[in-house]
């Protein structure tokens, strides 16, 4: 009987992928994968790089290997890695996915001099006073006045949108980009609930919270449904 | 087993040690026995307000460093018949003299003994102030219709909330200008209450008569003839848990306030 193969190359139009069996041990793998890539390596053509993604199924491993396995198949000359897909990750990896992407839902208001920080999207449901200062890696949402400093997409992200129920910040901030309180005092008309984006030109804009839907559509999380 | 009070604010001049002295005069009027604590060590005034100055020996620190005992401290008001102490902060040293656990032993002991404890805290927000909070279980801020005071209150409620064994703090608007407020050069009582969103236990208009009063050691709250006198004592009357209404701000309802007046000046 023929024995499984632990490592079958697919062509595909970006690049080659290695698929590497989640069953058999790491030792084995290795040297399997070591053998088939000399094999292949003379059939290759010397000068063109070729990027490769490698698969690697329901196997978890850790930086260390993972770097192994990278400087394995880069000694094959004109193989680059691309990138390694695992099906898995591990409890740490994914807490701290989970907290990128949670709405952290704070009852309180911020006060002066105080520094509420989420790695997520925050819900406030209170105000912020001036000094007061709401950080957080994605959306910011306030049911409530924002008289003090906001500061949205704190890791980069300019996708990132505040939404006030009261927009009187003192600063808004999003990403690396800040503006401040606009000096057109407005506030004879009545305000409700206004959101503050990054527009095409790179300034932070403030406008009514509904011209989000357009812009930007990634807001819903909603999956399924009707 | 009395209860502790402080008094404060985190901005200097908005008139916490007149309120101290004066909610102090009122819970005594009231028949409460009553101790005042100056915590402002080294820029000592309560003792001035109460007109109690020269009859200090003893001082906070003494009794913290154990030099002396608690009642020999404590300077007695011959105006109210043994129901109002003080015990006066030390003028000679400063702030870093005295550790917060060492001002709660102290505000325990004074509680076996008094209904009412009021601290007089300092100005800011470092060693005074943690040191001042430290025995409290209640806390009253005071605060003055100025953006830079209640900027300053906000701080301090932040502050105060995040004390353990502490109930959430009552507000004071202190100096209040009337005629500036109706023009809206001050903010109003509203705005101030939705601001920092507590509760507000009272009122008080600005008043030369304090001013005048405490230059003289005698807290305005014992004059039942003024406004911030009344003031004053239904703001003590309302930490006793009696529900009174906010007096009303405008002169021109003299009448209803002679009424009051009258009503106090009886009592």
């Amino acid at each position: 009987m023929k024995k499984r193969q632990n490592v079958t190359i697919k062509g595909t139009k970006e690049g080659l992928v290695l698929h590497l069996d989640d069953r058999c041990s790491y030792e084995e793998l290795k040297r399997e994968l070591d053998q088939k890539l000399s094999a292949d390596l003379k059939t290759q053509d010397e000068h063109h790089i070729i990027s490769v993604k490698v698969e690697i199924g329901n196997r978890y491993l850790p930086v260390n290997l993972q770097e192994e396995l990278k400087s394995l198949i880069r000694q094959k000359k004109n193989l680059v890695v691309d990138e390694i897909i695992s099906n898995v990750i591990t409890k740490e990896e994914a807490k701290a996915l989970r907290a990128d992407t949670e709405v952290i839902t704070v009852s309180r208001i911020v006060r002066s001099g105080q520094v509420l920080e989420v790695p997520g999207d925050i819900l406030l449901i209170g105000d912020v006073n001036p000094g007061g200062t709401v950080i957080a890696g994605g959306n910011i949402f306030i049911m409530g006045v924002l008289k003090g400093m906001a500061h949205a997409g704190c890791f980069g992200n300019e996708q990132a949108v505040i939404a006030a129920s009261s927009m009187k910040p003192s600063q808004l901030r999003i990403s690396d980009y800040l503006n401040r309180e606009p000096e057109s005092v407005q506030s004879n008309e009545k305000q409700e609930m206004e959101c503050a984006y990054i527009d095409e030109n790179r300034h932070i804009v403030i406008d009514r919270l509904q011209v989000l839907i357009r812009l930007r559509p990634n807001l819903t999380r909603l999956e399924g449904g009707q | 087993m009395g209860e502790a009070i402080v008094i404060t604010s985190g901005k200097g001049g908005v008139g916490k040690t007149t309120t101290s002295a004066n909610i102090g005069t009122s819970l005594a009027l009231q028949g409460k026995k009553v101790c005042l604590v100056d915590t402002d060590i080294g820029l000592r005034n309560l003792d001035v307000v109460m007109g109690l100055e020269n009859r200090i020996i003893y001082d906070l620190v003494d009794v913290i460093e154990k030099r002396c005992k608690i009642h020999q401290a404590l300077v007695k008001d011959k105006r109210f018949d043994g129901l109002l102490y003080l015990l006066p902060a030390a003028q000679t040293v400063d702030k870093s003299a005295v550790k917060p656990e060492q001002m709660k032993e102290l505000i325990t002991e004074l509680k076996q003994d008094y209904d009412y404890i009021i601290i007089d805290c300092p100005a800011g927000i470092e060693q005074g102030f943690q040191n001042a909070v430290a025995g409290a279980d209640r806390a009253i801020v005071v605060t003055t219709p100025e953006v830079s005071a209640v900027r300053d209150a906000d701080r301090i409620i932040g502050l105060l909330e995040k004390q353990r064994n502490m109930e959430a703090p009552k507000l004071v608007v202190n100096r209040i200008r009337n005629h500036m407020m109706k023009s809206g050069d001050m903010l109003e009582i509203d705005e101030i209450t939705q601001h920092l969103s507590i509760e507000l236990v009272g009122i008080v208009a600005d008043d030369e008569e304090v001013i005048k009063a405490s230059n003289h050691g005698e807290p305005i709250a014992l004059n039942p003839n003024s406004k911030a006198s009344i003031a004053y004592r239904n703001i003590a009357r309302r930490i006793l848990g009696e529900s009174i209404p906010l007096q009303p701000l405008e002169d021109t309802n003299k009448n209803v306030f002679a009424k009051i007046k009258k009503f106090f000046g009886v009592r």
